[in-house]
């Protein structure tokens, strides 16, 4: 049986109580929208990249425990990267969150994101860990103008 | 309906939920080491032994196709399809089975009238009246007829409680109004709207009323009429019969004037080339093959509720209604939304900090089933300004039990977030 401490653990608990780096950030240079449509929850992602490091990132906008946390907990691992080094750890955490149950995932760059290890057991919540990367994906590869949506 | 009455009602035991529970078979199954508790009934309803064996029995002695085999096994399948269809128009009191047109469900029947009736009867500036509190499926149809006729959409707006405000409702009502469509009972809100009161204004207005009786036949009567719609659009799988398969019911003079919805077999008389005439109503709806498994089950539902004391589940629910709702009120920073003085099976809440899909995912743990989310109605979030909601929905067969499981499991999801 899953647990629900694996998902709700208490740094997830904080910062979706506390999320840092919640705020608009005016002279971002690259900004996304993230939509997930089944639970409505929106996020506008923020980030400044100068020589191809992310000098800032922040958020904004309503969503569950699980997509604030994730949202807040991404801002923070974001800052000092190149795009590049972001590029891999979404890939890491896609693959944290949705490897089967059987495979045991490289998650060595997470870091402190690995507490997001725990969604995998919860199918549905998936979308909800991943939409912040979804949206940085959107935001650093700057495809599209729409709103990039976890369906 | 008094206190005393429902007291009496109870100690009779006209209605005894443990013996009803034991007709639906998925009832009694566990959900992560926990018995069930099946809170997720506007979503769809389980289904009765007797449905899953007719829909069983179908398939294993009578399966052919319909309205057109000589041959013994169609007039036995097409039999049973036409029972179903009389048994369905009995049970809603049309005037005649014609009356009663098989669809895959609500939403193909309301797109049926939005695009049949609508595509023929709106014009370049006519209205189309809806409500705020409507499901996508009342509201998207509708949205797309308007933009190729040119007719303009127009919304009555409900008040904080989650009531239509009625005042409103007849200040829209004017001479370019063709149709109004209304739900019954709010899936979010569990809302009873005074149908009657506003399907007799819309015909003093002379326009024709559509009910989305979605939300409101697995609860209460639906007397076609008495009600006196125009058209009566519900799913099966929301009235313990299988998914698939819906109803929309029409006037028959309104339907022997409406043009066929989709082209096929089995909705024509005969076809050349260069030209085909229609079948009647109501086969000329019913383009193709239709889901015959699915008929005989939702007519096999429905001999499950003739069977049932209807009023007497009538009263057992809204007891529920307003024991869970009593419970939730005890919750600390547990709000209700909807407070309507008329509801009937959904009760929507948010609790203070907590995400409703968070609270899904707990409650889940728990082995109770609820929704959260828009529930199909981004308008009324909006309006309400909020996301989405937890809802708790019912059907006759939940018991004070099941909510006193969903009020602790409640408890257990303020524990994890304060």
């Amino acid at each position: 049986m899953s647990d629900l401490r694996d998902l709700y653990q208490e740094v997830i608990l904080d910062h979706s109580k506390n999320p840092r780096n919640f705020r608009k950030c005016e002279t971002a240079n690259r900004t996304a929208v993230g939509y997930n449509p089944l639970c409505g929850d929106k996020m506008t992602l923020f980030l400044t990249v100068e020589n191809g490091i992310v000098t800032d990132a922040s958020f904004q906008g309503s969503g569950c425990a699980i997509s604030t946390a994730s949202a807040s907990m991404m801002t923070e691992s974001l800052k000092g990267k190149t795009e590049k080094e972001a590029d891999e750890l979404f890939q890491q955490f896609q693959n944290m969150v949705t490897a089967p149950m059987d495979q045991e995932p490289d998650t060595e760059a997470l870091g402190k994101l690995r507490v997001f290890a725990g969604v995998r057991e919860f199918p549905a919540r998936v979308k909800c860990a991943s939409l912040a990367w979804h949206t940085l994906e959107a935001a650093i590869h700057g495809e599209s103008d729409e709103p990039v949506s976890t369906e | 309906m008094t206190t005393s009455q429902i007291i009496k009602q109870n100690q009779t035991g006209a209605f005894d939920v443990e013996i009803v529970r034991k007709d639906f078979p998925l009832l009694k199954r566990m959900v992560h080491g926990k018995p069930l508790v099946y809170l997720d009934n506007a979503a769809t309803s389980q289904k009765p032994l007797s449905v899953i064996e007719a829909i069983d029995r179908y398939y294993s002695e009578e399966n052919a196709n319909i309205h057109r085999g000589v041959h013994w096994l169609s007039e036995r399948a097409t039999e049973a399809y036409e029972n179903a269809r009389a048994r369905i128009a009995r049970y809603i009191n049309a005037a005649k089975p014609q009356e009663v047109i098989i669809t895959r469900g609500t939403t193909e029947s309301i797109n049926l009238v939005a695009f049949s009736w609508g595509w023929k009867n709106l014009r370049d500036g006519d209205e189309v009246l809806i409500s705020a509190m409507e499901h996508h499926s009342n509201i998207v149809p509708w949205q797309m007829i308007c933009a190729r006729t040119g007719a303009k959409l127009r919304v009555i707006p409900v008040s904080d409680n989650g009531e239509i405000l009625l005042y409103e409702y007849r200040n829209l009502l004017n001479p370019k109004t063709r149709i109004v469509a209304v739900t019954h009972v709010s899936n979010v809100l569990g809302t009873v709207n005074p149908v009657s009161e506003m399907i007799q204004w819309a015909h003093e207005n002379g326009s024709l009323f559509l009910l989305d009786g979605a939300q409101s036949i697995p609860h209460m009567d639906a007397n076609m009429r008495e009600l006196d719609c125009d058209f009566f659009a519900f799913s099966g799988h929301k009235l313990f019969g299988p998914t698939g398969i819906g109803v929309l019911y029409g006037k028959f003079a309104l339907l022997d004037e409406m043009d066929p919805y989709q082209g096929g077999g089995d909705m024509i008389r005969s076809v050349t080339f260069e030209k085909t005439i229609y079948n009647s109503v109501p086969h000329k709806f019913e383009a193709g093959t239709p889901h015959i498994a699915g008929g005989i089950g939702l007519g096999e539902a429905i001999a499950y509720l003739e069977k049932l004391n209807r009023h007497a589940a009538e009263i057992h629910e809204t007891n529920l209604l307003h024991y869970g709702e009593s419970l939730l009120r005890q919750i600390p920073g547990v709000r209700i939304i909807g407070n309507a003085k008329e509801k009937a099976g959904a009760i929507s809440f948010l609790m203070d900090g907590v995400h409703p899909h968070d609270i899904g995912t707990i409650l889940d743990q728990e082995g109770i089933a609820i929704r959260t989310g828009h529930h199909c109605c981004q308008p009324l979030m909006e309006r309400f300004g909020i996301p989405a909601t937890a809802r708790a929905s019912l059907a006759f067969y939940n018991s004070r039990e099941d909510l006193d499981a969903l009020a602790e499991a409640l408890g257990k999801v303020r524990d994890i977030f304060h």
